[in-house]
């Protein structure tokens, strides 16, 4: 690298003459600065639009937040943290939260662990590989809303599939979106099913990558099972991939609102009512703007916080390499 | 190239307990699609007759696929659907593209902070600005229009953001060559960039049609009216004036609003998994 760099300093020297530099450097200085001008007239209008579309309605939560303002008042005063307070000595709210942590906590590790199963198997062999990936991709990206039409006909108490087979087979059946014990785990199984293909196919991909000189290596070693191999060489390869599912896999899992305001509307009572419906009944049906903002501020808090740990997991990743 | 975790070839036995374990799993999985699709040709009769059969006794498709149709508005849910997405794309590669060329390729003071910006914006859970962006629509006048319902994705920071990558790997020398030519900034983004990135533009494209055609949540704050309804707001609403006693054309309905999504799909199996893991598989 300084090899080139002393012979062009050694060239300039030579062939410049003196007066150049001046004109060279104000050249130099003009074009920066007719580039700096085409760069700002092209990213104008994205930096126009991001500054109204996110960054000042991302300032504007926190700060009605802070207000007692009603949706259509022309008036507002701060009140402090009086939402806040009120949000958290909402026994209300509080149910939505733990709902959503019983819900978070069977859809990650369900989709993750079948996710993970699914693509082993899938590439456990060479025949059917796209067609398997397909099927099982697919629910990801089918339209969420009337899928969930379509699971209520598959849970309907006396005509939907799952109790007649139940009841075929001598089984106990249920009302399994009006029971309250039920709802809220039935919810996370179609959660699951929705996103297993998406853990699926960042499976696929990570197990692609895993070099194969380290399954040679373990033959080597005497790592002749499949279970073997699996044990020392696959799964520990597919840590920073897993990682990378479980935070997505629980930010799509915070994110859940679809199937609730479809199914279930948060009910029976509020067995399953997780944080995005209340934040949009709160602040879009009661009109109670400021505890909505509230509600808004605490659900950023959250997802923030994992998508924090996942940048600095992916760093470390970065560095490691 | 062997199979890697596996040996190239698996003994028949292993072979067939691979299929046995992925049929059985991709069943579970299609279930909801086969019974939507299985009630939708059912008469009511058949509907409420308990029973196993997925294909009915006496076909009644074209009749519960044409009160689908003449019921509610569905062709015009699916046309707002296929509009509104449309405008949505059109005016995010309009901004992204020539904001992920300055990122990509010029030096400006402010290009780290602008940056950083974006991957912040990359990061926000959206539903969190709906609450602001609904007074921001109600003060422009234009809650329950079209217009409410594309305004808040005008600009789209995943889009800069995978556009800038993708911008980057493309050679400096085919910029200063075609700067040699006179070919103004702009022209470069739309002549040069774009169509060198065209796979990260069908990407973007998939991920953001999806989206947008899938998404209930804006679409339940932004408009009331029915004749403005995207498909999965319309579905919702015909499902709850028919609270429950029409299963036959409320399934024929949800079949018609995930069928085009599944057929391009099918047709483009790759592009998709690509645009809707972010570029995060290859």
């Amino acid at each position: 690298m300084s090899g080139p760099l002393t012979l062009s300093e050694a060239s300039d020297k030579r062939l410049m003459p003196i007066e150049v530099p001046l004109p060279t450097a104000q050249l130099a200085r003009k074009r920066a600065l007719s580039e700096a001008l085409v760069a700002l007239a092209l990213a104008g209008p994205a930096v126009f639009f991001l500054v109204v579309l996110f960054f000042l309605p991302v300032a504007a939560i926190f700060v009605i937040a802070l207000t007692d303002w009603r949706f259509g008042a022309t008036s507002l005063s701060f009140v402090g943290l009086s939402n806040f307070r009120e949000v958290c000595a909402d026994a209300g709210f509080r149910a939505s939260l733990v709902n959503t942590v019983v819900y978070v906590s069977i859809v990650v590790p369900g989709t993750v662990i079948l996710g993970l199963a699914i693509a082993l198997v899938i590439e456990g062999g060479r025949s059917c590989r796209g067609l398997y990936r397909a099927i099982h991709f697919l629910p990801f990206m089918a339209t969420l809303t009337a899928m969930a039409i379509a699971w209520e006909a598959l849970l309907h108490p006396t005509i939907g599939l799952v109790n007649q087979a139940l009841a075929a087979l001598g089984l106990p059946t249920a009302n399994w979106l009006r029971d309250e014990n039920v709802a809220l785990p039935i919810l996370a199984v179609i959660g699951i099913w929705q996103n297993l293909g998406y853990a699926m196919v960042l499976f696929l991909a990570g197990l692609k990558s895993i070099p194969q000189e380290l399954y040679n290596a373990a033959d080597v070693d005497g790592a002749d099972l499949w279970i073997d191999r699996l044990r020392t060489v696959t799964l520990p390869m597919l840590g920073p991939v897993t990682m990378f599912v479980v935070i997505v896999v629980a930010l799509r899992a915070f994110e859940a609102f679809d199937t609730v305001k479809v199914l279930t509307q948060g009910g029976p009572g509020r067995a399953s009512e997780v944080l995005l419906y209340t934040l949009y009944r709160e602040s879009f049906e009661y009109l109670r703007t400021g505890y909505g903002a509230a509600v808004a501020v605490l659900f950023l808090a959250i997802v923030t916080t994992l998508t924090l740990v996942q940048v600095r997991f992916m760093d470390t990743k970065v560095h490691y390499q | 190239m062997n199979a890697g975790i596996s040996p190239s070839r698996l003994p028949l036995s292993v072979a067939l307990l691979r299929h046995a374990v992925l049929l059985t799993t991709g069943t579970l999985i299609l279930l909801p699609f086969v019974w939507m699709l299985s009630l939708s040709i059912k008469p009511p009769g058949e509907i409420f007759r308990a029973s196993f059969s997925f294909w009915p006794d006496k076909l009644y498709a074209v009749e519960n696929y044409t009160k689908a149709l003449s019921e509610t508005p569905l062709l015009r849910y699916m046309g707002n659907g296929v509009l509104v997405c449309t405008m949505i794309l059109l005016s995010q590669i309009l901004v992204c593209a020539p904001c992920a060329y300055a990122l990509a390729k010029l030096r400006f003071p402010g290009r780290g902070l602008l940056f950083g910006l974006v991957l912040v914006g990359l990061l926000l859970p959206h539903q969190v600005l709906a609450l602001p962006l609904f007074a921001l629509g109600h003060q422009l006048g234009i809650l329950d229009t079209y217009a409410a319902l594309i305004f808040p994705y005008i600009v789209s920071p995943f889009g800069i953001f995978l556009f800038r990558q993708f911008f980057k790997t493309i050679p400096d020398d085919l910029v200063h060559a075609a700067r040699l030519d006179g070919v103004s900034e702009l022209a470069i983004v739309w002549r040069i960039m774009l169509p060198m990135a065209l796979p990260a533009v069908i990407a973007f494209s998939i991920f953001s049609l999806v989206s947008h055609w899938n998404d209930l949540f804006w679409p339940l704050i932004a408009v009331r009216d029915q004749s403005l309804m995207p498909p999965s707001l319309g579905i919702m609403a015909f499902k709850n004036e028919e609270a429950g006693n029409d299963y036959g054309p409320l399934m024929a309905a949800s079949t018609l609003v995930v069928l085009p999504l599944v057929i391009a799909f099918l047709a483009a199996q790759k592009w998709f998994v690509e645009g809707m893991t972010g570029g995060a598989v290859k």
